[in-house]
């Protein structure tokens, strides 16, 4: 492995165990800020007890998350210096206003949360947790933001003479529609893990009979936002679908496996093996024009297929390489206006000419064979696609069925009646979790190979160091993660078992009401 | 306002943001150093943890901050620093990741032999990030071997045991002394009973090593190879490092101090601190507020005799960045100073709130009433 394979796992390691945590903080702390606005509403301490006791099971989880996350900011500079280094001044904008805006907010009040619970008014610790959830929920946003010009690099134009790009109009950047698209669905995603979370290990308790009043009445706060939740994500996940089509128009294709542009409107396969070496899909179950009408929104807009996209982008490259061509004499005869001008004329594809700085250093004189070659890596891996999608869908359904029934059972107060719906809800603890790594596995791998769609590929994107050191970093934060995650795992299966009585330290209204 | 002046004022926002770091996350720092001795045994040293419980997830966020705004500010400067300094940023990751785990976790397992072993990580967790942030400040003074190709794309020479040499391991042990004084004032303040007394009679050590070990590093300086510009310098260029040249002179990293006699302030500022430490430590709030002036000093010091150099190359001293040739594009840099001038008081408002909610000192008996809730 070279250094851009073991950076690419580097980073999707840590990001992936990160994302562990992070939906989980999200989707938590909304229930946390819903469950103690019943306790101030109604007075009755039980809704504190609830708070107390999923709060405990949120501040592990939490711990987690800040562990992991504080690698996610220092790793663009350690691993991907001339990433940073190309689009700092649009990236890291974002990043430091997350910081501001968000992360300062999260991590005072998440003290307050916990300390604070004697030392302010009821109403004061309301605005607390709440300020928490929205602090998370923030945090999501600018992160998000930053991830969605790295699909869609809006509001930027590249600076010859800092060798970079650059903000030309930041409004763009912050209202990029493939950002609040990505946001929402993100979020409701969080949503999801937060409700199942809960929903599933509630349905352990009543499975045990134990802490029957506050599981059921976290089943029912679980379930009505898990339902509003899982609805969001599928329709708002619809709503990616079509911004992506708008521009990462080879995702669309690859999630698909749709080699040839088809006769609008195109049909959703449902099923199929796809094959990267011939170009073809084994076994294909279509539905006709679903997909047309997802990605264009209209019945008579074509969605382009790969090998076209290929074809596309071997125009792409030839044009790029003109602009590589007057940039390179830019650098030797930086007043020569005409060479600005062919530049300008060409720079939007630039990105595309440094596609072939994998197979040569002197772009130029590519062969047509290299330019093929390179036109042909603009492909992601589309079997992995294909299945990462499907699984992330179906189990989206799912959702919405489990939701579904927990909200009607619930209406009719009974929860506790079917043994088999507590364990089904019980065995989906981890699905979310499932559903929300292959969704960022479809959003980033999918990706590829840009680190910034159609400007700068990803292997142009790592630092300059040496492949032992990344070695070293890589072994280092898988082992320090896996443990940490064991740790984790253990602390939140103890507490668990010990229930919220224990937890707490005090006897629970619950339990007061079960002895009666 | 234009470029050269928007620099400027990136420049001193990332020396407050530094401050705010060494400050805030400071203390979190000492009191971590500190806990394995100040605090003999479980509950002593549960009064230690905390007494930065509540609020040391808020100060960590100004190194976060820090790092972001490096990043939009300075993206050259983020990119050559962070994978130039791979392993030490590695190790000082590797540290911090021991810290919401060690806090959150320690307390929740059963047993001395556990306790006693997180108690020692959450040591790394403070000793390594303020020792190996010191080094780092070191090497800004000694040089390290990087330069850029014409792509602009970093490349570097540097290995871990380079960046340990000497002069940076000194400029380390001066972060170590100062944050652990700054941590000893803390835990005086906030923890009730021996641990605070112990913390107490740390701080005259602390000050003076502290005094000892800046002083040396002052003078080592004079016989250091500092930078200077030596072509004429557009403040309102592009930002591309590979258009000056760049001088050798020993004992330079002086030369501010000799045009501009107001900087000696900010080395005062940290002697100062460091004995109004020591004589107000029987008025532990007005300790702490002394003994916060000494990392301001020591920042602003650095700060005002690397000017305009952020990160000397010892190889391509010509490449060396600098203030003029390492910031992000003036619209960035604009529309970042807004942010900051709205939200930094923000953020202190609430950050005060908090401090003030959580006044008091942490007592044995508060511990034990809420076992599960404290760390």
């Amino acid at each position: 492995m070279d250094i851009v394979d073991l950076s690419r796992l580097q980073f999707a390691v840590t990001a992936l165990y990160h994302f562990l945590f992070v939906p989980l903080t999200l989707g938590l702390s909304i229930l946390l800020g819903i469950m103690e606005t019943v306790y101030v509403m109604t007075g009755k301490t039980i809704w504190r007890d609830l708070v107390k006791f999923w709060g405990t099971l949120f501040g592990i989880n939490f711990a987690m998350g800040v562990a992991t996350g504080i690698t996610m900011e220092f790793q663009f500079g350690t691993n991907w210096a001339y990433y940073s280094h190309y689009v700092g001044d649009v990236f890291g904008a974002p990043l430091a206003i997350e910081g501001m805006m968000a992360f300062f907010l999260e991590a005072t009040m998440v003290g307050l949360f916990f300390f604070g619970w004697n030392r302010m008014s009821k109403l004061s610790h309301l605005g607390v947790t709440w300020a928490l959830a929205i602090a998370t929920n923030l945090s999501a946003l600018w992160i998000l933001i930053a991830n969605g010009w790295m699909q869609y690099p809006a509001g930027s134009y590249f600076n010859a003479d800092t060798m970079r790009m650059e903000v030309s109009n930041f409004m763009e950047v912050l209202f990029n529609p493939v950002a609040q698209a990505k946001f929402v669905h993100t979020v409701s995603a969080g949503y999801v893990v937060g409700s199942i979370f809960v929903l599933s290990i509630s349905a352990l308790y009543l499975l045990r009979g134990r802490h029957k009043e506050l599981a059921k009445r976290s089943m029912t706060v679980a379930a009505a936002f898990g339902l509003a939740s899982a609805l969001s994500v599928v329709v708002l996940g619809d709503e990616s679908g079509y911004t992506a089509g708008l521009n990462q128009k080879m995702k669309i294709a690859a999630v698909e496996a749709m080699w040839d542009t088809e006769p609008a409107p195109a049909s959703f396969t449902v099923f199929g093996i796809p094959d990267m070496k011939s170009h073809t899909t084994k076994l294909e179950v279509k539905v006709p024009y679903v997909l047309g009408l997802i990605a264009t929104r209209s019945s008579d807009t074509e969605v382009p297929g790969i090998n076209n996209l290929v074809n596309l982008a071997k125009i792409r490259i030839k044009n790029g390489i003109i602009a590589y061509d007057a940039l390179a004499k830019i650098k030797k005869d930086r007043g020569n206006t005409a060479l600005r001008q062919t530049l300008k004329a060409h720079v939007a594809d630039l990105g595309y000419a440094l596609l072939l700085k994998r197979f040569r250093s002197d772009v130029q004189n590519a062969t047509p064979a290299e330019i093929d070659a390179a036109a042909t890596s603009t492909i992601p891996n589309v079997p992995v696609l294909f299945w990462s999608f499907r699984f992330m869908v179906g189990l989206g359904f799912f959702f919405i069925g489990l939701f579904a029934l927990a909200f009607y059972l619930s209406a009719k107060r009974r929860l506790d009646v079917s043994k088999v719906f507590l364990r089904v809800c019980l065995w989906s603890l981890p699905l979310p979790w499932i559903a929300a790594e292959l969704g960022w596995i479809v959003a980033e791998y999918g990706r590829q190979p840009w680190i910034i769609e159609g400007v700068l590929p990803t292997a142009l994107g790592v630092s300059g160091t040496v492949v032992g050191n990344v070695l070293f970093s890589l072994i280092g934060f898988a082992v320090f993660y896996s443990s940490l995650l064991v740790a984790d795992i253990y602390l939140l299966t103890k507490y668990i078992n010990l229930g919220p009585d224990e937890v707490l330290g005090h006897k629970t209204e619950d339990s007061i009401i079960a002895a009666e | 306002m234009d470029y050269e002046l928007l620099r400027l004022v990136w420049w001193a926002l990332l020396g407050v943001l530094l401050i705010g770091l060494a400050i805030f996350d400071g203390f979190d720092y000492g009191t971590a150093i500190l806990l394995p001795f100040v605090g003999r045994n479980d509950i002593e040293r549960r009064q230690v943890i905390n007494s930065i419980g509540p609020v040391w997830e808020g100060n960590q966020v100004w190194l976060i901050l820090g790092g972001g705004a490096i990043f939009a500010a300075f993206p050259p400067l983020y990119a050559a620093a962070f994978s130039g300094f791979y392993l030490a940023m590695f190790l000082v990751l590797a540290s911090l990741i021991l810290r919401p785990v060690g806090f959150k976790f320690r307390s929740k397992f059963v047993g001395s032999g556990f306790r006693t072993m997180w108690d020692y990580f959450l040591f790394i967790g403070g000793f390594v990030p303020a020792l190996i942030f010191g080094v780092a400040f070191g090497n800004l003074f000694v040089g390290v071997p990087y330069g850029f190709d014409g792509d602009l794309r970093f490349h570097e020479e540097i290995t871990l045991f380079s960046l340990l040499n000497p002069f940076a391991v000194l400029a380390g042990l001066v972060s170590v002394a100062m944050l652990t004084l700054h941590g000893a004032t803390w835990i005086a303040y906030k923890v009730d009973g021996i641990a605070g007394a112990r913390a107490k009679a740390v701080i005259p050590y602390a000050a003076v090593v502290f005094f000892v070990l800046f002083t040396v590093a002052g003078y080592w300086v004079l016989h250091l190879d500092g930078y200077r510009i030596t072509s004429l310098i557009d403040t309102n260029g592009p930002s591309n490092p590979t258009i000056k040249t760049v001088a050798r002179v020993t004992g330079g990293w002086w030369a501010n101090y000799g045009a501009h006699p107001l900087f000696w302030l900010a080395p005062l500022i940290a002697y100062l601190g460091a004995f109004l430490a020591v004589v107000t430590r029987r008025w532990p709030l007005a300790a702490w507020v002394s003994s916060a002036l000494v990392p301001l000093g020591v920042i602003a010091t650095a700060g005002l005799s690397l000017f305009p150099f952020f990160l000397p190359s010892s190889s391509h001293p010509d490449q060396s960045l600098t203030l003029w040739d390492a910031s992000s594009s003036k619209l960035t840099l604009g529309v970042m100073l807004g942010v900051t001038v709205i939200f930094l008081p923000i953020i202190l408002a609430y950050t005060g709130w908090a401090y003030k909610i959580m006044a008091g000192k942490v007592t044995a008996a508060g511990i034990e009433s809420d076992s599960h809730g404290n760390y």
